[in-house]
């Protein structure tokens, strides 16, 4: 029982890294020029990201 | 045991090490709250659908109390911050309207059936139970059909958001919050008074998850600018992979073609806020299964996994309808002052309501 448990959560993680690196290798490229800070917080530039509750920006 | 947590472990802080060198060091700070995040909500067992379910069959408020220290805690520190920077922080406001009512009703009954909401799936997915974990891909399904769809359901009507924080201020919004958290208390008290069950009314262990969850809800907002959020992430999973399969075009889509989605689609899922830390949640809880004995589940018919299947569909589907689920619209909305987040908890409730029957129904 434990063995298949352990069996199944091993095959969602794979299928899930799997989407990652293929994503990761589809995606542009990361350009660490354009790092945000740290914290959001002090660094007087507006969030840009998506979120549930908002249609877009 | 012991082994396999430290190997999980050391699997994690290379990951985290990745994103630090090879995406942000903001992402992989959030990958770290996400594990915070999942480790609390396993951990603990924190379930904001079983809070409600055992208020509303045993009625036993313990669950619904800790979630209202969560959101008492997360307000009293979130809107003085977002008062004080509005440039740098944003609340999650939604705009009030059919969407959100249909959205909220419709996800309040399904995560019900499915036993989980937007955090309940990812950290029980994590700990390995069957059902949350084919769920999962459902759920990203109904998110991205619910995002595409987005922009015609708004057009049956809705409301710009109302924030409390810009209508009433901050004094004005943090007395409101109060007040309507204190009433919903009383609510609770009054409905669990005729309660049987022997349990405390105040859970340790879930008023310190509660507490927890409020300060890493909030080191969320510190650090990304912008409020917990999960099915975000879901939908974007779900249109990176039908814009990959050429049967979706998401520049003519209102919801994906607006910029910051547009974007989103273009660059690396670990650049997207919501998305590291759903990982980190699925993370933080596989470290909790990695330290446990196994515990064993009930097996479920061919009937209760069609229909927890089916309703997994439609907890992606509505959370995107209601602009969030018990996480997006709820904690973070009512937290940083958004009214739909209060509109999204009694219609949810509402279809909770009906959801716990349709559970007792096909015997879960």
């Amino acid at each position: 029982m434990a063995q298949l448990k352990t069996t199944r959560i091993l095959a969602f993680w794979l299928v899930l890294c799997g989407f990652f690196v293929w994503d990761w290798t589809h995606s542009n490229p990361v350009n660490l020029r354009l790092e945000s800070s740290i914290f959001a917080l002090g660094s007087g530039q507006a969030p840009s990201g998506g979120h549930c509750a908002s249609f877009g920006k | 045991m012991l082994k396999q947590r430290s190997g999980l472990l050391l699997a994690l802080i290379v990951f985290t090490l990745f994103l630090l060198w090879f995406v942000s060091i903001r992402q992989s700070l959030l990958f770290v709250v996400g594990i915070g995040l999942g480790l609390v909500l396993a951990g603990m067992r924190f379930g904001f659908t079983t809070g409600w379910r055992h208020l509303i069959e045993q009625r036993d408020a313990s669950g619904a109390y800790a979630q209202l220290l969560l959101l008492a805690i997360a307000a009293a520190i979130s809107l003085p911050l977002l008062a004080a920077y509005p440039g740098e922080l944003s609340a999650a406001l939604g705009p009030p309207g059919v969407s959100l009512l249909v959205g909220a009703v419709v996800f309040g009954a399904a995560m019900q059936i499915a036993d989980g909401c937007g955090s309940g799936t990812l950290y029980k997915a994590g700990l390995g139970i069957p059902l949350n974990m084919a769920i999962l891909p459902m759920f990203a399904l109904g998110s991205f059909l619910g995002s595409a769809h987005l922009g015609w359901w708004l057009d049956l009507g809705a409301m710009q958001p109302v924030s409390l924080l810009d209508s009433a201020g901050l004094t004005g919004a943090l007395i409101l919050t109060f007040a309507g958290l204190a009433a919903i208390a009383g609510l609770c008290y009054w409905w669990s008074k005729g309660s049987t069950v022997q349990r405390p009314v105040f859970s340790k262990g879930l008023m310190i998850g509660a507490v927890l969850l409020a300060i890493l809800a909030v080191l969320n907002l510190v650090i990304a600018g912008q409020p917990w959020g999960i099915v975000y992430s879901f939908g974007l999973w779900g249109a990176k992979i039908a814009q990959a399969t050429h049967l979706f075009d998401p520049s003519v889509n209102a919801f994906w073609s607006q910029p910051s989605n547009a974007t989103a689609l273009q660059q690396s899922i670990f650049l997207d806020v919501t998305s590291i830390t759903s990982l980190g949640i699925l993370a933080g809880a596989l470290l909790i299964f990695a330290g446990k004995k196994d515990d064993r589940q009930a097996k479920l018919n061919t009937t209760q996994w069609i229909v927890g299947i089916i309703a997994g569909f439609l907890l992606g589907y509505s959370s995107r309808l209601a602009f969030g689920c018990n996480v997006g619209a709820m904690v973070s909305g009512i937290s940083t002052g958004s009214l739909h987040g209060w509109i999204w908890v009694a219609l949810a409730f509402i279809g909770s309501l009906a959801g716990v029957r349709i559970r007792k129904y096909y015997r879960y």
